[in-house]
């Protein structure tokens, strides 16, 4: 159970310490194509100004944005690097040296405990910047840490999912995956805990098809595409145009599979609103507890 | 006729020879049992030696081979009074899923099976394997009754994997795969897999999440097949080889790496070549699993299945 010691010690590396953007900096919104001033899309927490476009964002802001101040990332447990000694057209090994590089994370998932609006919470965030988001054994075993500190703390477990599905290149062991963060699921709902998930652009493949479909609450962000198959796929197999906005949130909201699709400035009071409605049971026994 | 694969060409040639020389003798009743004896024994050393050292792109082409045995093929071989039972009481019976009631060895049990078809017209009633929201949800479905009725779950796999298409991701298709996997999990009654053909991805785990998987000589089970693997990773799907090489989908590789609990044998040349007997052997292989499985209470089976798959993937190749 070295997990458990591994919990008591935050991450030493800062989370934001590299966001020294220049403050000149403009950047286009890839779907209005305005320019917008740096500074003003971080504080829209990268949501147009213009057309309310929900850029992608990694891990760590996902964290910032959703926990309160003093928050500290969870060292995840190791996973086996390269458990296949896979190699395509450039070695496995050296994929994730990059990412690691490149994001200055250890794998494809952050995991922090805090507080929502002085509410508890695991928060779980996954970095599409990170190979593609994809799930391998060390997505696995973060999740299943996050559930097990969920479990540990009494505190709800918020899943923000980003990713293209399956790491292929940890074949079959990625596939497992699905039912092990599948048992992740399990273990928070057990303790009587909720489970939330913010589908965030893009979350596709074995992640949707596994704990990201089983939060006791879902929620999507405005345009996310989440869906199961590729739509190059689909498009192959059925010789069919896709419908207009196909596998967006809005899509998934009007076919049932979402509860909530949230705009990005509203989710973290949602998370509360929603942490502290389905908390009553935890609520009503602290207050007897106080009255004994 | 039979279907040879094209590393089966130098067997195809000589049982070709034989059964010539066959046609010849009938008529002319000249002898020639010496030579026939001779090229038998010649084509049997090749096919032995071919199917010893199969690489993993041949096995792939194995797995999928037309006349492999599918999954309506081990239930009525295996499943006695097999009754199935349509739907998932929502939307629709999805026909690439199969499911019911029978009995194995004289217990009641429930069987699954994702169905691929065995020519044209049964191929397109069961889409090919390819399963809908609709299929995993029966699955599901089958799962809890047989959860409540203390019946073991026994679920044939073969499909190269969930059904692609507009109306299966409207209807759900990620949803109902989950929890299909969540249903495998939490069943308080042995649930056995066998990967009989091809494990594709998602909708193979889906009905494969058991407390045994066992899986076929020949079989394939993998994350993504070799073909997408490497129009992805190689940008060029004809380097399916080196994405089957890779992807370590054998049955020998998801052995070692723990993945699949034990291998079953398949007949010399494949299962097509010998149908029954590849059938057989899968039932002993389950019959030799359930007395154990069977002896465990409810609450001692679920953590023991938990703690299997929480245990995967700890370790690689070495």
């Amino acid at each position: 159970m070295n997990w458990l010691t591994e919990f008591v010690r935050p991450k030493i590396r800062t989370l934001l310490g590299r966001r020294d953007v220049p403050d000149n900096l403009w950047v286009q919104c890839p779907a209005c194509e305005q320019m917008i001033f740096q500074r003003e899309l971080e504080k829209a927490l990268k949501v147009c100004p213009h057309c309310a476009h929900h850029m992608r964002a990694g891990a760590a802001e996902r964290l910032a944005w959703t926990l309160d101040e003093g928050y500290a990332p969870i060292e995840l447990p190791k996973a086996p690097a390269d458990p296949l000694r896979f190699r395509d057209t450039k070695r496995y090994a050296d994929r994730l040296r990059e990412a690691r590089e490149k994001t200055r994370h250890d794998d494809a998932i952050l995991v922090a405990p805090g507080t929502i609006e002085g509410q508890k919470a695991v928060v779980a965030a996954m970095d599409f910047e990170f190979m593609g988001g994809s799930m391998g054994a060390a997505v696995g075993e973060g999740l299943l840490a996050a559930a097990r500190l969920a479990v540990l703390q009494d505190a709800p477990l918020v899943v923000f999912t980003a990713s293209g599905g399956a790491r292929m290149q940890e074949g079959a062991i990625s596939l497992m995956q699905m039912p092990r963060t599948v048992i992740a699921t399990r273990l928070v709902k057990e303790a009587g805990l909720p489970v939330i998930i913010v589908l965030t652009d893009p979350t596709t493949g074995g992640v949707t098809a596994s704990f990201a479909m089983l939060g006791d609450i879902q929620i999507g962000e405005p345009g996310a595409l989440i869906g199961f198959a590729g739509a190059r796929v689909i498009e192959q197999t059925v010789r069919e145009k896709l419908p207009e906005g196909f596998q967006r949130a809005e899509y998934l909201h009007e076919h049932g599979i979402l509860d909530l699709v949230v705009p990005r400035a509203e989710l973290k009071a949602t998370l509360a609103r929603l942490i502290g409605l389905l908390r009553v049971r935890q609520i009503e026994t602290a207050a007897v507890d106080a009255t004994a | 006729m039979r279907h040879f694969l094209d590393f089966e060409k130098p067997i195809a040639e000589l049982e070709g020879k034989i059964d010539e020389l066959r046609r010849m003798s009938e008529p002319n009743g000249i002898n020639i049992a010496e030579e026939v004896a001779r090229l038998t024994e010649k084509a049997d050393k090749q096919l032995r030696l071919t199917y010893a050292k199969l690489s993993a792109w041949q096995k792939t082409q194995v797995a999928r081979h037309p006349e492999r045995p599918k999954a309506s093929d081990y239930l009525r071989a295996l499943i006695a009074d097999y009754t199935p039972l349509a739907g998932d009481r929502a939307f629709a019976d999805d026909a690439a899923v199969l499911g019911g009631l029978g009995r194995f060895e004289g217990r009641s049990v429930v069987v699954l099976g994702t169905e691929k078809g065995a020519d044209t017209e049964s191929r397109v009633k069961h889409n090919f394997g390819m399963a809908r929201p609709e299929g995993y949800r029966k699955a599901r479905r089958l799962i809890e009754l047989a959860g409540r009725f203390a019946l073991p779950v026994l679920s044939f796999v073969d499909t190269s994997g969930a059904f692609p298409g507009i109306e299966a991701e409207a209807r759900g298709q990620a949803e109902a795969i989950a929890r299909s996997i969540e249903a495998c999990l939490e069943a308080p009654v042995p649930v056995i897999a066998v990967i009989v053909g091809e494990g594709g991805s998602g909708g193979a785990i889906a009905l494969a999440a058991g407390d045994r998987v066992l899986m076929l000589e020949h079989a394939i089970y993998s994350v993504i097949s070799p073909e997408g693997c490497a129009s992805i990773l190689w940008r060029d799907a004809a380097q399916a080889g080196a994405a089957a090489e890779a992807l370590r989908l054998t049955a020998d590789d998801l052995k070692r790496l723990r993945l699949v609990d034990a291998v079953v044998g398949e007949p010399l040349g494949g299962a097509h070549r010998a149908p029954e007997t590849a059938i057989a052997a899968v039932g002993r292989a389950i019959a030799a699993e359930l007395p154990g499985l069977l002896a465990l209470d409810p609450v001692a089976l679920k953590a023991r299945r938990r703690e299997k798959f929480l245990e995967m993937g700890r370790e690689g190749l070495g």
